[in-house]
């Protein structure tokens, strides 16, 4: 379903995933093109990465993505290459820029202030003690109590 | 006509929900005794009514009575029955159906199995949870009615998408409800004791075992969606980060969360507001992730439907009922006045560390998941939030969960001893980094990640042995291993529970670092070497099944020469829903599944065939099952089955009964 639902109605011959036939010569190279196709999503499927996904414009973004490797590409420059063209959305990793900021520093800065509340909650269970003094009132009713 | 029978029982139920929200709440209100009573009845009532309703429909689809429209759109004659059983809830209608009745279940279960909650208490529970009910009947009967006809009732049904027939998946919708919905008590009995304005110890008591049973059936629902994932999907995929894998996920952690909280509550009286809070979240959470799934608002596998009216009318829901409580809860948490006192270093506060990690860490599952909704409607980027983020923002959360969790479960209440509690876990802190650094060294030019795993499976599941063996008290072994049966089951649940956490840990770890992939070409005869094992292509051919076409493959597995299993990958494709799936062949081992995929035939002859190798794979699922069966050892503990009188009772003298 992951892969299929939608994307059935367009293909008519679906095929699985990463092909043989892709598989570059240089294992290096191909391990780059894998771990970088893991980070890319496919844009027709539903949260399916490039390199699981068996639609056709996956494929095309897998051979597209080996083709800019073997000619030299760093990685960032394939990836931009691909980006450029199909946009931000193929990257499951949200570029660490402007408003994206705010994503991926909302963990850190929550822990941090959860933290600070947390402490605060402990200090002042350490700080309360139960009142070992009786108050002045409490002892006038003591001393009235034991009728001295 | 029985389906008729069926959706009047609906209906009927739905005013008896009616009838158990109002009664009960004014009797509690003003202290009628005679009006609170009622919600007993009703909610015995309410179950039978829809229980009646959801049989009705079940009986339809076992029939394949295609006169009615969900049956036509989600059955077919030629399924199996298992199935057409399970294409009940394996579609939104029905689905819903099963969430109100699981809603009524629980209700039912709180009058029955709640003679020992105060009467204005009890009624406040049923009122509540019949509140909810009256939402989601008001839900079903406006927008998702199974209930309808056909005018002219075709011949067939459509079938029911084949990647739901499958048994892991058959079953994970009703233990992910029971888990969504079990959480729905804890709200009752947090807005209940809002209402009542007193959140004491034997509260925290009360609540703890519908917290902990959400929690066994949520760890179960979502281990068999990701064990289903793992062996469906054909790559061996086993958590994806999906906005519906999120969105149980998230219910998952604040329930865990709730339950660590609540037994300050019921231990020390404290964290009373926070436990409050968290129990109004977790709930919110489960009927976000109702939302997330329903409206299709993010587009993912599982939102069967994209239905904006359907959207809006739980999104008003959601907001109806975590808006009120939240407004309830700060008029009233001021009056929950903390009575515990304890120091600095002591379990409380390695507790409260617990509940910030878990709690902030389903925050930035949240915040990762509606992410792309925002962005979209409020910056005008469309962008996605994947596996590479939630893998970098939410493992540290759990990498420290990891760290502090041995320390914290064997800390004394009140005022602990870090140099105490760290003296029986140092053999237990070498092993784990010795052991961690045999497999870096063992492994050769792989990622920190697997032996980072490797060391902090060690170090949790030999904290918690650490810990059962360190309740046994100080005589000689034969004496300490006596007591080791006479333990409360509560702390054998809290053992196996965290030990199991550290098995999934290191196992996720292991998977994700050591895996092997191979991809050929591969005609039938050949035979090729992945690891330490060589796979042969004996044979493919086709094969019948009852609903659907086969291309079936039969492979060999050897090891050192030695031939150790034959299995049988699949390609299916069903016809009638147009529509193929895989069936991975795997060799379940203890160390590895060897995982073998058959794909399409090629120009120049032979098979697109995928061997994965999947390291620790099973351990993943075996330490949830832990989890789960640490969560029931611990439910089923006399001191949670046996509360009578615990209204009356006074808060757990420190250092008293040991700890869950």
């Amino acid at each position: 379903m992951r892969r299929l639902v939608l994307i059935l109605a367009l293909l008519a011959a679906p095929a699985w995933a990463v092909q043989p036939d892709e598989v570059l010569d240089d294992p290096a190279l191909e391990q780059r093109a894998r771990e970088i196709s893991e980070g890319l999503r496919c844009p027709v499927c539903r949260n399916e990465s490039i390199d699981e996904s068996n639609a056709g414009i996956s494929k095309d973004l897998r051979v597209k993505l080996r083709e800019r490797l073997v000619a030299g590409d760093s990685d960032e420059e394939a990836v931009q290459y691909l980006v450029d063209r199909y946009g931000e959305f193929i990257l499951f990793s949200p570029p660490k820029e402007g408003a994206n900021l705010v994503l991926w520093l909302a963990g850190p800065a929550l822990l941090l202030v959860a933290a600070g509340v947390g402490y605060g909650t402990v200090r002042a269970r350490a700080a309360a003690r139960t009142p070992e003094t009786l108050s002045d009132d409490e002892q006038a009713r003591l001393n009235e109590i034991m009728g001295s | 006509m029985i389906t008729e029978l069926g959706h009047f029982a609906l209906i009927l139920a739905a005013l008896v929900a009616v009838a158990q929200t109002v009664v009960p709440l004014v009797g509690a209100h003003k202290g009628w005794r005679s009006w609170m009573a009622l919600g007993d009845p009703a909610a015995t009532l309410q179950f039978i009514l829809v229980g009646f309703s959801f049989a009705a429909l079940t009986y339809a689809f076992v029939v394949s009575d295609f006169s009615l429209r969900l049956v036509f759109l989600n059955s077919h004659s030629d399924k199996p029955l298992l199935y057409k059983i399970t294409g009940v809830w394996g579609n939104h209608e029905g689905s819903m159906l099963l969430w109100v009745l699981t809603l009524a279940l629980f209700g039912a279960c709180a009058s029955w199995f709640g003679s020992n909650l105060p009467a204005s208490l009890r009624a406040r529970v049923l009122g509540v949870q019949a509140l909810v009910s009256v939402a989601f009947y008001a839900f079903i009967l406006l927008t998702s009615n199974p209930f309808l006809r056909m005018q002219a009732p075709p011949f067939d049904g459509q079938d029911l998408n084949p990647l739901l027939q499958d048994p892991g998946l058959a079953f994970h919708p009703p233990f992910l409800y029971l888990g969504y919905v079990g959480l729905s008590m804890t709200f009752s009995f947090a807005i209940a004791a809002l209402l009542e304005g007193k959140v004491d110890a034997a509260w925290g008591r009360w609540v703890r075992p519908w917290t902990l049973a959400a929690w066994v059936f949520l760890t179960v629902g979502i281990g068999l969606g990701s064990w289903w994932a793992y062996y469906e999907l054909g790559w061996g995929g086993f958590w994806f980060w999906d906005p519906v894998e999120n969105a149980s996920f998230m219910p998952w952690l604040l329930a865990a969360a709730l339950l660590h909280s609540a037994i300050v509550v019921e231990k020390r009286e404290s964290l009373k507001a926070w436990t409050i809070l968290l129990a109004i979240l977790a709930f919110g959470f489960s009927l976000l992730g109702t939302f997330i799934v329903r409206s299709g608002v993010l587009t993912s596998v599982h939102a069967f439907a994209n239905d904006p009216e359907r959207g809006v009318f739980i999104l008003m829901i959601f907001g109806g009922f975590v808006g009120g409580a939240l407004t309830l809860f700060a008029a009233r948490a001021s009056a929950m006045e903390a009575k515990g006192v304890f120091s600095m270093v002591s379990r409380e506060s390695a507790l409260v560390a617990n509940n910030v990690l878990l709690a902030v860490s389903a925050f930035v599952v949240f915040i990762g998941t509606l992410w792309p909704v925002f962005a979209e409607m409020v910056l005008g980027r469309v962008l996605s939030v994947g596996a590479p983020f939630f893998n970098a923002a939410f493992s540290p959360f759990f990498v420290l969960l990891s760290l502090i969790l041995p320390v914290g479960a064997i800390l004394a209440w009140k005022r602990g001893s870090l140099k105490k509690a760290l003296t029986p876990l140092w053999p237990v802190a070498v092993l784990a980094v010795s052991l961690g650094a045999l497999a870096f060294a063992m492994q050769t030019g792989r990622s920190a990640l697997g032996p980072v795993g490797v060391a902090l499976g060690v170090w949790v599941v030999g904290g918690a042995l650490t810990d059962l063996w360190q309740r046994t008290g100080r005589q000689g072994v034969t004496a300490r291993l006596g007591r080791l049966t006479r333990l409360p089951r509560a702390d054998w649940g809290k053992v196996i529970a965290h030990a199991g956490m550290g098995i999934t840990v290191f196992a996720v770890a292991a998977l994700m670092a050591w895996e092997d992939e191979d991809i050929r070409v591969a005609k039938v005869g050949d035979r090729w070497q992945v690891g330490i094992h060589e796979v042969e292509l004996l044979d493919v051919y086709r094969e019948e099944g009852p609903n659907y076409m086969a291309t079936k493959a039969d492979m060999a597995i050897y090891r050192g020469g030695r031939e150790v299993g034959v299995v049988h990958p699949e390609k299916r494709v069903y016809p009638v829903a147009e529509m193929p799936t895989t069936e991975a062949g795997i060799r379940n081992g203890v160390l590895r599944d060897v995982y073998l995929v058959i794909g399409d035939p090629q120009d120049a002859g032979g098979w697109a065939v995928r061997t994965y190798i999947k390291p620790f794979a099973n351990w993943i699922w075996g330490g949830s099952i832990l989890m789960a069966i640490g969560g029931l050892i611990s439910l089923s503990d006399r001191r949670l089955r046996i509360a009578a009188g615990a209204a009356k009772r006074k808060p757990a003298p420190a250092g008293g009964v040991p700890a869950e």
